[in-house]
C-alpha cells in the first residue's frame, strides 16, 4: 500500500514536470529568446593588478594615499564613505596629526546643529567623524544628479563581482557606443543623460566619466597621474575601505594554515598510533 | 542499550566516585562517547561527519553569541551594526566571517553526513528513529540558516526573505493572511527582522536538543558500518575512545584547515556581492538567489512552471517542501534488507545519478532562468522525485544483492588478505 501511494505521488510530480517541460520547450521554440545588447556587449572587468589581490596580498600604502587623494578631489564631490572614519586613514600611513589636518581640510563639512540657534549647520571634520556625504539627504542627492543617486562607496568593491577590478575598469571604460552595437540593436542607443560603459551591467550609467584627463589630480609622491593610474589608485583605495582588515586577515591566515597543517599531521600520527594493532 | 561487552565506568578517584553517586554525568559521557560505547571497527572517514556537524554547531553558537552582543536587530541600523562589527569590534571581522562561512561548513558537513546515510543504508531498521530525528535537525538547520542570512539586512537578505515568505502566499485562501501574520507586515521590515533574530537565536538550542535525541537513538542499536552487517560479537567492535576519538581528531583537524582557508583567504567566496548593499525595498536585484546550500531546492521550486489542477506556484512550493519531507518516508520506501550500497549493484548506480542530479539542480538554482536551464531543472527535478518515489521502491524489491560478508571482522580480514582472527583480536 505504502509503495502504491509513493508510486502515485512520484508519478504525479513527474507528470506535472513533464507537462512543464513540454510547455517550456514549446515556448522556447515559438519565442526564441531575443539577443540583448547587455548580453552581447557587456565586458568582464580588466585586471588592475592590485597588490591586495591574491592569497597573501598586501596594500601598497603609497597607492592608498594616492587613491585617497583621487577620492578626496574627485569622488567626494558626489559620493560618501559613511562606514569609514577619518581616524581610519591612519592605516594608510598618516600620523595622527596628518589625519587631523586632512579631516580639517576635507572639502565636505560635517552636518551639525548650530548650538545657539538650533538651526542646521556644518562644521569642520574631526578624526572621529565618518567621511560625510555632500548631500543632506537622498532627495537632494537625486535632485543634483538628474534623479540618479550616487551610492556610498565604502563597500563598493565588495558589493560587485571582482570589485577592485570592476572599479578600475568602469572608471577607464567610458567610450562612444560601438557602431556594431547600434547597427544590431538600434533601440539600445544610450539615452540622453546616460553614459555608455561596457563594464556597467546594463551598459548605460548616470555617472559621467569622473577621470577625464591626465594630471587631473596632482600626486604628492610625484607619480604621473594618468587616467589609468588614478583609476587604479582609487580602486586600490576602495578595496581598502571595503576590507580594511585584509592584511591582518591574510597574516592571521598564513599562521593559522601553518598551525593547522602541523595539527593535521599530529592527529594523523596519533590515529596511526592508536590503531596500530587493529586491522580495520 | 549497548552491547554486553561494553566497558563499565569504574571511577578510581574518590572525587569521581563521589560525583558518580550524586550525578553520574561522567558515566553518561563515558557511555556516550567514551570507552563505554563499542563501535564497529571498520568505519571509514565518512563516519567523521556526525562529530564534525556537532562541532560546526558549537562553532556557530559560540561565534553567534558574541556577534549577538554587537549586532542590532533593527531595520534602520542592522546593516550598519554589521559593518561596525567588521571594522570596529576587536576581531569582529573574524567572528563574522567565521559565522557566515561556518554556516556553509555546517551545511556541507551535514550534506555529506546525509549522503553517507543514504549510501550505507543508515536509515534502515533498526535506525529509523535516528534518521527521522536527523531529518528534523536538517529542517531546523534550514530554517535557522535562512533567518540568519536575513539578519545583515543586505539586498539578498531582504529579497530572500521576500521570496521565502512568499511561499506561504501560495496556500489557497488563507495564504496571504498567513504571510502577513508571519512577517508582521506586508513586506519584510523591522517586525520580521526582530522575530527572525529571536528565532535565529533560539533554534540552534532546539537543534542541540534534537541532536541529543539523535545520539540517544543511535546508541540503542549502535553505529552502522560500511558493510551494513550487524555487529556479531566483541571482535567486531572497538571502544569509541580512544579509537574513534583519535580518528575523529584527524577529521576535526582537516575540517578546521578547510574552514580556516575559507575564513582567511576567501571569506566572501560563498556569499553574494549584493548582500554588501543595504536592503532597499524599492530596488529589486537582477537575480535573487539563495545561499548555495539551498540552490537545489530553489531549482525544484522554479521548475514547476505549468498550471495543472493547482497553480504552478503552489506545485513548486509543495514540491520543494515535498523534496525534503519525502526523506521522512525513506526507511519504508526502501524495502531492501541490505543496508550498504556496496552490496547493491543496481541501486548504487541510481545513487550516483542522484548525486549528479542534485549537483545539476544546484547549478540550475543559481543560474539564469534561460529556457535551457529551466528545462535542465525540470528534467533534474523529475529524476529527484522519480528516484525516491518510483525507482527506489522498485529497485529495492527487484534487485539481487551481492553476497554479504558473514561479519564485520570477516570483511576486514578479507580486505587485509585473511589473517587468522586470533592475531587481530582486540587488545583492550
Amino acid at each position: 500500500m505504502a509503495r502504491l501511494i509513493s508510486l502515485v505521488i512520484g508519478a504525479g510530480f513527474v507528470f506535472v514536470l513533464a507537462l512543464a517541460l513540454f510547455f517550456t520547450a514549446k515556448d522556447a521554440i515559438q519565442n526564441p529568446a531575443a539577443e540583448t545588447a547587455e548580453h552581447e556587449f557587456h565586458e568582464h572587468p580588466r585586471d588592475a593588478h592590485l597588490s591586495s589581490a591574491g592569497l597573501v596580498g598586501k596594500f601598497d600604502r603609497a597607492q592608498l594615499q594616492r587613491g585617497l587623494k583621487v577620492f578626496q578631489e574627485v569622488c567626494a564631490a558626489c559620493h560618501s564613505l559613511k562606514y569609514v572614519s577619518f581616524r581610519d586613514f591612519e592605516h594608510l600611513g598618516y600620523s595622527e596629526g596628518q589625519v587631523k589636518a586632512l579631516a580639517q581640510a576635507w572639502p565636505i563639512e560635517q552636518p551639525t546643529v548650530n548650538e545657539e540657534t538650533g538651526e542646521a549647520a556644518t562644521r569642520k571634520n574631526v578624526p572621529s567623524d565618518r567621511v560625510p556625504s555632500p548631500y543632506p539627504n537622498e532627495v537632494a542627492a537625486r535632485a543634483a544628479n538628474n534623479n540618479a543617486l550616487p551610492p556610498d562607496l565604502s563597500l563598493m568593491t565588495k558589493a560587485r563581482h571582482d570589485g577592485g577590478n570592476y572599479v578600475y575598469s568602469l572608471l577607464t571604460g567610458y567610450r562612444a557606443q560601438p557602431a556594431a552595437l547600434l547597427a544590431k540593436f538600434p533601440d539600445a542607443k544610450t539615452p540622453p543623460g546616460l553614459h555608455y560603459n561596457p563594464y556597467f551591467p546594463n551598459l548605460n550609467l548616470a555617472m559621467p566619466a569622473p577621470l577625464t584627463s591626465d594630471g587631473q589630480v596632482t600626486f604628492d609622491d610625484g607619480t604621473k597621474s594618468t587616467v589609468d593610474q588614478m583609476a587604479k589608485d582609487v580602486a586600490a583605495f576602495l578595496t581598502w575601505t571595503a576590507e580594511p582588515n585584509l592584511e591582518s586577515r591574510h597574516a592571521a591566515g598564513v599562521a593559522a594554515i601553518i598551525f593547522l597543517v602541523i595539527f593535521v599531521f599530529l592527529t594523523w600520527g596519533a590515529y596511526q598510533n592508536v590503531w596500530r594493532n587493529v586491522k580495520h | 542499550m549497548s552491547f554486553p561487552w561494553a566497558k563499565h565506568y569504574e571511577p578510581k578517584q574518590p572525587l569521581m566516585r563521589w560525583m558518580d553517586e550524586k550525578l553520574p554525568l561522567p558515566r553518561l559521557v563515558y557511555n556516550a562517547i567514551g570507552a563505554g560505547y563499542p563501535v564497529p571497527r571498520n568505519l571509514n572517514y565518512f563516519w567523521n561527519f556526525g562529530v564534525l556537524a556537532g562541532l560546526a554547531l558549537v562553532v556557530q553558537i559560540v561565534t553567534g553569541i558574541v556577534l549577538a552582543m554587537h549586532y542590532a536587530a533593527n531595520a534602520g541600523v542592522a546593516f550598519g551594526s554589521v559593518e561596525s562589527i567588521m571594522r570596529d569590534v576587536n576581531a569582529g571581522w573574524f567572528l563574522r566571517y567565521a559565522h557566515a562561512n561556518g554556516a556553509s561548513m555546517f551545511l556541507a558537513v551535514v550534506y555529506i553526513h546525509i549522503g553517507r546515510g543514504l549510501y550505507y543504508g543508515s536509515y534502515k531498521a533498526p535506525r529509523e528513529m535516528v534518521w527521522l530525528l536527523g531529518v528534523v535537525i536538517f529542517l531546523l538547520m534550514m530554517a535557522t540558516a535562512f533567518m540568519g542570512y536575513v539578519l545583515p539586512w543586505g539586498q539578498m537578505s531582504f529579497w530572500g526573505a521576500q521570496v521565502i515568505t512568499g511561499f506561504f502566499s501560495a496556500i489557497p485562501l488563507v495564504g496571504e493572511t498567513v504571510r502577513v501574520w508571519l512577517l508582521g507586515g506586508f513586506a519584510p521590515d523591522n517586525a520580521a527582522l526582530n522575530r527572525f533574530f529571536s528565532l535565529h537565536y533560539l533554534l540552534p538550542f532546539v537543534i542541540a536538543g534534537v541532536i541529543i535525541l539523535h545520539i540517544w537513538a543511535l546508541h540503542i542499536p549502535g553505529s552502522n558500518n560500511p558493510t551494513g552487517v550487524d555487529v556479531k560479537g566483541e571482535q567486531d567492535t572497538v571502544p569509541f575512545h580512544p579509537y574513534y576519538t583519535a580518528k575523529d581528531g584527524v577529521g576535526v583537524a582537516a575540517f578546521f584547515l578547510i574552514f580556516a582557508a575559507l575564513i582567511f583567504f576567501s571569506p566572501n567566496l560563498l556569499g553574494h556581492p549584493d548582500n554588501y548593499i543595504e536592503a532597499n525595498p524599492l530596488s529589486t536585484p537582477a537575480h535573487i538567489v539563495p545561499e548555495w546550500y539551498f540552490l537545489p531546492f530553489y531549482a525544484i521550486l522554479k521548475s514547476f512552471t505549468a498550471d495543472f489542477l493547482l497553480p504552478a506556484k503552489l506545485w513548486g512550493v509543495l514540491a520543494m517542501f515535498g523534496s525534503i519531507l519525502l526523506l521522512f518516508f525513506l526507511p519504508w520506501l526502501d524495502s531492501s534488507p541490505v543496508r550498504s550500497a556496496n552490496y547493491r549493484p543496481t541501486y548504487r548506480w541510481f545513487l550516483l545519478v542522484l548525486l549528479l542530479d542534485v549537483i545539476v539542480l544546484g547549478y540550475v538554482g543559481g543560474a539564469e532562468a534561460t529556457a535551457r536551464n529551466v528545462m535542465l531543472g525540470q528534467i533534474a527535478s523529475a529524476y529527484y522525485f522519480a528516484h525516491f518515489l518510483i525507482i527506489l521502491p522498485i529497485v529495492s524489491a527487484s534487485e539481487r544483492p551481492r553476497p554479504l560478508p558473514n561479519s564485520i571482522t570477516e570483511a576486514v580480514l578479507a580486505k587485509h588478505g585473511g589473517t587468522s582472527p586470533a592475531k587481530t583480536a582486540m587488545a583492550g
